[in-house]
């Protein structure tokens, strides 16, 4: 059940682009134009300075291996429950096509990888959903990985670190995708009764499913700059309103004004603000 | 009867809203309003109220009858005062240790600005974490549309029991023929592979009990009354760590797998 998962580097930096289509020819790999303000850089350099744009700080989305690299500490990482598959519980047609195709392109059986690390060298359980399995999208196999987590931090009385990234449901696993939300509620809750700490962090896109249970459900809501995070996608709501969203709506600084996350915190910042929260938390060992 | 046509059933108009189960099962029904904090949704209607002599709480949400209640109602899509005020009242009930019988009929969530402004994620994932942990029995019945997040913060239940011709689904079929068919002509095809009728779902062990339709409304009423007695007398028994540990292991199990 333990497979220890060391920091694999990505096969090129278009791996990082979660939820839009990889184009891979050659000088789309050495160089990227940023999706706000169109600048090009060099991937290798966008990978140093932390997936965000030089030139206007914009925050691309993030692989699961970028982002356990930019908050755990090295060599410290153990995945766990990394084998779990769907057992396509409503044998929705055409799914196992799909998820061929997801597992092909990220090397994983489903949307997210969790385990037990370190952070600013305080051992925490881990779980990093993955913007390119199927948009991250929640079905049995990411709420039970999740679920997992908690219980195994609740049995060893240690924190959680959660990054949520998400489109919402699994479709294809129709009422048992629904479910998991109030599973991983269950889950939060346990762990949440015996005093442990939960930090969420959202990132871009967090909505659906995900938002309304374990994204919401933290002691402290982390958000990264210019993250979408909503309940309903913003087409959904056009169409419901028949009108255009205002410039900002759902992103991350419009949820601060609002006060559902408690802290906007950039690429750079993330580790130290994790890190000293963690600190703030420690429990003191039963020994 | 296939799946596309207990959903027409499930929205068909003059079909009995919640209100129309509260009048009919429980005697001295008063409605209590309010969030506390924002204000009272219409799409959600809850009080206390007695079945047969038992004080309980009871929490419907209402799509309205008449088009101008409808609209009232928001055509019982709640906002997240109504997710809010619903809570309240839930709590208030464990206070008082009476049970909570909620009633689960929409389409959904209301997807609108200021839905989102005020938190509507926020509001169902409250709901969801503190019904897991409330410490007095729960049951829900779906009677009508039963539209994902959104009935699901009123269905964290120790049972969830289903109308015949009820429906319940992580999405619209609607939604998902356009999603994944790109083609919302497709919403037949979308209701068959999605499952969501009452039978399928206790197949799944999603619902403990569906209840029959065949013999009119009035059976149907008779029936639930019968059954939510003896059902709320049994779980009112457990103690309250029994009944939330076995109320997360329900939940726990869907998509527990072995590896
Ligand atoms: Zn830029």
């Amino acid at each position: 059940m333990l497979n220890k998962s060391m920091f694999i580097k990505p096969r090129n930096a278009l791996e990082g682009e979660g939820g839009q289509k990889a184009q891979p020819s050659i000088p789309d790999a050495l160089c990227r134009a940023c999706p706000a303000c169109r600048a090009t850089a060099f991937s290798k350099d966008l990978e140093e300075n932390g997936l965000v744009c030089p030139h206007c700080g914009h925050h691309l989305r993030m692989d699961v291996q970028s982002r356990l690299r930019l908050l755990v500490d090295e060599g410290s990482f153990t995945e766990l429950f990394a084998d779990l598959e769907t057992k396509n519980p409503i044998q929705f047609p055409e799914y196992e096509k799909k998820l061929a195709a997801a597992r092909k392109a990220t090397g994983r059986a489903d949307g997210v990888v969790c385990g037990i690390g370190r952070i600013g060298g305080f051992e925490t359980a881990i779980f990093v959903m993955d913007p390119q399995f199927m948009m991250g999208s929640m079905g049995t196999v990411v709420g039970e990985k999740i679920t997992r987590t908690f219980e195994t931090a609740a049995a060893r009385s240690l924190p959680v670190v959660g990054v949520t990234v998400s489109g919402g449901a699994r479709i294809q696993e129709g009422i048992f995708s629904l479910m998991q939300m109030a599973k991983t509620s269950g889950a939060v809750l346990r762990h949440s009764q015996a005093g442990n700490l939960y930090i969420a962090l959202l990132t871009d896109p967090t909505t659906g499913g995900v938002t309304a249970s374990f994204a919401m459900e933290a002691d402290v809501i982390l958000a990264e700059p210019g993250a979408l995070i909503g309940f309903a996608g913003p087409r959904v709501i056009e169409q419901t309103i028949r009108a255009k969203l205002p410039e900002g709506f759902q992103r991350a600084e419009f949820l601060l004004e609002k006060g559902f996350v408690d802290r906007i915190v950039p690429r750079s910042e993330q580790k130290k603000t994790i890190s000293a929260l963690l600190g703030l938390h420690e429990r003191r060992s039963m020994a | 009867m296939t799946a596309y046509e207990r959903l027409c059933a499930a929205r068909a108009k003059g079909r009995p809203t919640a209100r129309s189960f509260i009048d009919n099962l429980f005697e001295g029904f008063m409605e209590l309003h309010g969030d506390r904090l924002f204000g009272d949704d219409r799409a959600i209607v809850g009080g206390v109220a007695r079945l047969e002599g038992r004080p309980v709480t009871v929490i419907g949400i209402e799509k309205g009858q008449d088009t101008s209640e409808k609209i009232a109602r928001n055509f019982g899509s709640p906002n997240p005062e109504g997710y809010r005020k619903a809570l309240r009242l839930m709590e208030q009930a464990e206070k008082f240790n009476r049970p909570v019988v909620c009633f689960v009929d929409t389409a959904g969530a209301y997807c609108g600005l200021g839905a989102e402004e005020r938190g509507q994620g926020s509001a169902i994932a409250t709901n969801l974490v503190r019904m897991m942990g409330l410490r007095t029995p729960v049951l829900s019945v779906l009677i009508g549309e039963g539209g994902s997040g959104g009935a699901l913060a009123l269905a964290v239940a120790d049972e969830v029991w289903m109308l015949e011709n009820a429906v319940y689904s992580v999405i619209s079929p609607e939604g998902a023929a356009s999603i994944i068919y790109k083609d919302a002509s497709q919403v037949e095809r979308a209701a068959e592979s999605l499952h969501i009728t009452a039978q399928e779902l206790a197949g799944f062990g999603v619902v403990e009990r569906v209840i029959p339709e065949a013999e009119g409304f009035e059976a149907v009423y008779r029936d639930l009354k019968g059954a939510l007695g003896t059902a709320l007398d049994r779980l009112k028994q457990m103690d309250a760590q029994a009944l939330t540990d076995a109320r997360y292991l329900r939940f726990r199990k869907f998509g527990g797998l072995l590896e």
